[in-house]
């Protein structure tokens, strides 16, 4: 008998014979917040994000111009903002391995917890937004949804290969509690608030 | 109504003013207050050791000097929790079904059957550190835990709060664990000694006079702690301040 | 701004803050982070359990070395009070939290009681995405099993994220006697690999640690300055020396949080992004995961991710949520399953329900026996609440002390997100340690006695009579004494001019 015969039998020998219906799972929508956009900026910014505001000269991608000046390589895998490494020529993950700044569109993010949701076709490579330095994350504000029930219903979770909330920069407080951002991933996440195929100039 | 008085093992041979002050107090409300003179104890030191079958004569000995009272009154939540909740070394007739029912932890007496809400005679103008035990907050659900996320409740405070005089300060963990844990403080004495100096600390640094609880056994272990690492600290059970003792 | 709550140990809050991370006049707490920086003296580390062969663990013998470094003691106890009192202030945001944790709990408990047609469902999915799925029926199997896939791709250097389960298989004792180089990429199980030593806990392995004990371990193995013990400074020369074994490893290993069977996904929580380092950078994944992680769909996802930080950490979700579902192009995904005594434990009428165990700690940092002890002192791949209840299964000889070392609280029952009853569980096993004949001599034999005295009146009268004279009349070297348990740590009671029950003879005899 293969093992794996033998341990479903054996699961099947020591199943508990109790009635345990599978419980309607409600969506906890009754109350959201006023402004999703708000929930999602306070929760990232707890989390060690940062939010990108609108600077007032109204040029949106200001604030990323001026967090990527003094990079050597920047990868962008938008067509908002051009980089100096194309990610469609990269082999191998750890060509990556010299990237400060990563640039990505998140798929959707969730105002209950301040995350972005970056799969698999954000990425291409998917191991750029670990690997690089700092990540930038563009997110189109309606693509808020209000929390983790709304959010598993979307179709990233049935189509790609692989789906990654990240909420805020790679961190740990491993040693007796102290908090560290840029534990092995990237050491800073920020936000950038801009509509999906806004015409904007590129660099 | 007529009570039977049961008066735990370690309250007995170490704390009769509890059983005094329970007995009077009772009494106070117009009640037959009856003590079985063959009474010994629960059975939980055994059982909460896991010996279940070495408790069957014990539990055997309760139920025959209990049965037949209206309620069985007792100043002792882990008893009271281990007669209504665990009692099963023995058979369980009719008879033996009837007595766990109606036993009865003093404080959840007093607020639930009796519905007392006056205290004339009592006044404790003292600083008060409640300790509610384990077995009364998780078990017999006398207070919300901290851990739970539901409207806050607390039958001790209510009747404490209708003692004149009285003034509550908290710790800073007010429902950690003292250490007491019954045979845990015998078999795993250095945690649990630990566990008690750490409660009355916390206590003394919230500036109470008296820790009080509706347990005797918790207050036994915290009294012997305070004593051993020199906190300056008074223990009473609520049963005596409830009374009328004023110190 | 509130006040900060009061602490236990005020001494241990820390006057200034040089390692603070400050947002917006904020300083953040979020992932492990304390709420309230703590600092304490350096003093030498206590080690764990002293395991001999086949023997019973000692637990009370090693939490007394615990308690006897005062420093130590008092950071973990403090630290992990914090982690309990983060998880409490989530709680109190969400209203609908007790809700969420009973449905956790019937999710577990129908998932658990169908687990079959679920591992079947996913083993269908999963192999329609690409994945390879394997079983393993116990530890040893499955290290055959992960070391079989290595030697077909030539592998010879694992990075891996956290996982308890590999940790139970003893993974990387037969990796290293199979000349693999297993590197762990999560801060904490880095530091205590690095120390040859196990984790102390299940999410914060290094909790029981102080910043001076980690620099020790780092300046013997990645070169630190051993004088400096900045947490800042340690943390980066680790991500330093371990980005180049990430960059060449040959394959990566991560665990399991959860399993969803409809779609064949599994899902694994980090802060420090490490279990997406180990999986997207080497060409082949390998994931070992335990029969019981499965939840039946992703609608049910949602109610374990919102439970599993906030409950062990107090942070609304982790830095990390990764969610699996095939290998990408050009890599190759394997994943493991493995049953190592579990679909025996859903036999056992009073325990299966441990196996909803989603592996969030929050048992551990509201224990106060745990957070006294050290997760060390338990000899155990799981300690805590959780730990005395499942460690019997794995060697009820071994572990049969671990279920008495417990005061019976209940706080654990009562943070578990999935409702497991542990502190019952706890009192079950202690019968059935009875019964197996598990427990000393000594302790048997007293408590027969015990139960012969208790159910004689007239005998339990006399012996209450001679404590009390014996109490009131004997000198302190003879109460006192290596013999008497209770009053080693503590004064015994005051004996009483009388017991009750003469004093009721006295007052209220001639009434009966």
């Amino acid at each position: 008998m293969s093992s794996r015969d033998g341990i479903l039998a054996s699961i099947r020998a020591n199943r508990p014979q109790v009635e345990r219906p599978l419980p309607h799972v409600p969506l906890f929508d009754d109350d959201p917040p006023v402004s999703l956009l708000s929930a999602f900026k306070d929760n990232l910014h707890r989390m060690g994000g940062v939010f990108l505001d609108l600077p007032a000269s109204g040029d949106i991608l200001a604030p990323v111009r001026a967090k990527i000046a003094d990079a050597k390589i920047v990868c962008s895998i938008v067509p908002e903002i051009a980089g100096n490494r194309d990610i469609a020529g990269v082999g191998a993950p750890p060509d990556l391995s010299d990237v400060d700044f990563a640039i990505v569109r998140a798929s959707f993010a969730v105002a209950e917890t301040g995350s972005v949701l970056l799969g698999d076709t954000d990425l291409r490579v998917n191991a750029v937004a670990y690997l690089a330095q700092h990540l930038i994350v563009l997110l189109d504000p309606a693509d808020i949804v209000v929390n983790l029930h709304h959010a598993y219903q979307r179709a990233e979770f049935r189509s790609g290969r692989y789906a990654c909330f990240h909420t805020g920069p790679s961190a740990t407080a491993d040693i007796e509690g102290v908090l560290i951002h840029g534990a092995q991933g990237v050491r800073s996440l920020s936000v950038l608030p801009i509509a999906r195929a806004a015409v904007n100039p590129t660099l | 109504m007529r009570i039977g008085l049961f008066i735990p093992c370690y309250i007995d041979a170490f704390f009769p003013e509890v059983g005094v002050a329970t007995l009077e107090l009772l009494e106070r409300f117009g009640h037959e207050v009856v003590y079985p003179r063959d009474q010994t104890c629960c059975g939980q030191p055994m059982a909460n050791s896991g010996f279940n079958a070495d408790c069957a004569a014990t539990e055997a000995l309760f139920v025959r000097n209990f049965s037949g009272f209206d309620y069985v009154v007792a100043p002792s939540g882990s008893c009271v929790h281990h007669v209504r909740d665990n009692f099963d070394a023995i058979k369980q007739t009719p008879e033996v079904k009837e007595v766990r029912a109606r036993t009865f932890e003093l404080v959840e007496f007093l607020h639930d059957i009796l519905r007392v809400d006056a205290f004339p005679w009592a006044r404790f103008p003292h600083r008060v550190g409640l300790h509610n035990s384990c077995g009364t907050l998780r078990r017999l659900k006398h207070a919300l835990p901290s851990e739970l996320h539901e409207p806050f409740f607390s039958k001790p405070v209510d009747l404490l709060s209708k003692v004149a005089g009285i003034e509550f300060v908290k710790p800073a963990r007010p429902d950690e664990c003292c250490g007491f844990g019954g045979t845990f403080s015998v078999f795993e004495e250095v945690v649990s000694t630990k566990m008690g100096y750490d409660k009355v600390s916390d206590h003394a640094r919230a500036g109470a006079e008296y820790i009080v609880s509706a347990d005797s056994s918790c207050l036994m272990h915290q009294q012997g702690c305070a004593e051993r690492i020199g906190v300056s600290m008074k223990f009473i059970h609520i049963a005596q301040i409830l009374n009328g003792a004023s110190a | 701004m509130s006040t900060p709550p009061a602490m236990l140990h005020p001494e241990l809050r820390a006057e200034v803050d040089p390692d603070a991370i400050i947002r917006d006049g904020r300083r953040l707490d979020h992932a492990e982070g304390t709420s309230r920086p703590l600092r304490v003296r350096s003093e030498p580390q206590p080690r764990g359990a002293k395991a001999r062969g086949n023997r019973p663990i000692d637990q009370q013998e090693a939490a007394a070395r615990f308690i006897a470094a005062p420093e130590h003691e008092k950071m973990h106890d403090e630290r992990l009070w914090d982690l309990r009192q983060k998880r409490d202030r989530e709680m109190h945001g969400i209203p609908e939290w007790e809700k969420l944790r009973s449905l956790a709990s019937a999710i577990k408990e129908h998932t658990l009681a169908h687990l079959d047609e679920y591992l079947d469902q996913f083993e269908d999915k999963a192999k329609s995405n690409g994945i390879h799925v394997h079983w393993a029926c116990d530890a040893a199997e499955h290290n055959r099993i992960v070391h079989g896939i290595l030697r077909d791709h030539g592998a010879k250097s694992l990075i891996k994220s956290k996982s308890m389960l590999t940790e139970e298989c003893g993974f990387r004792h037969y990796m290293a006697s199979m000349g693999i180089e297993v590197v762990e990429t999560d801060l904490g199980e880095r530091i205590q690999q690095l120390d040859n030593e196990d984790p102390s806990h299940v999410v914060v392995p290094a909790v029981h640690k102080l910043r001076t004990d980690v620099a020790q371990v780092f300046s013997h193995t990645i070169g630190t300055d051993p004088g400096n013990s900045d947490v800042h400074y340690l943390a980066e020369a680790q991500r330093q020396a371990t980005r180049p074994l990430i960059l060449k490893a040959d394959a990566g290993m991560t665990g399991a949080n959860f399993v969803v069977a409809e779609t064949g996904t599994f899902v694994v929580c980090t802060n420090e992004g490490n279990a997406d380092l180990s999986a997207n950078v080497p060409k082949l994944h390998i994931a070992s995961i335990g029969i019981e992680k499965i939840i039946p769909r992703l609608e049910h996802l949602a109610v374990f991710v919102r439970l599993l930080s906030r409950s062990a950490l107090g942070s609304p979700v982790t830095q990390y949520t990764s969610h699996f579902r095939g290998p990408r192009a050009g890599g190759e995904m394997h994943v493991v399953l493995v049953d190592n005594g579990r679909s025996e434990r859903l036999g056992l009428e009073e325990f299966w329900t441990s196996l909803k165990c989603i592996r969030c700690g929050a048992c551990m940092n509201t224990c106060p026996v745990y957070r006294r002890s050290g997760g060390l002192s338990y000899g155990a791949t799981y300690s805590g609440p959780i730990g005395l209840i499942i460690d019997p299964t794995f060697n009820a000889r071994k572990y049969s002390n671990l279920p008495f070392a417990s005061s019976l609280n209940g706080s654990c029952s009562n943070v578990c997100p999935v409702k497991i009853n542990i502190h019952e569980q706890i009192y079950a096993w202690r019968r059935v340690l009875v019964e197996k004949h598990e427990v000393p001599f000594a302790k048997k034999t007293a408590m027969k006695a015990a139960g012969v005295l208790l159910s004689q009146p007239a005998a339990y009268r006399a012996a209450i009579a001679a404590a009390d004279r014996a109490l009131a009349h004997l000198p302190r070297f003879v109460i006192y004494n290596g013999l008497n348990a209770w009053g080693k740590h503590r004064e015994v009671p005051h004996s009483p001019k009388q017991t009750f029950h003469n004093w009721y003879h006295a007052n209220r005899g001639a009434k009966r």
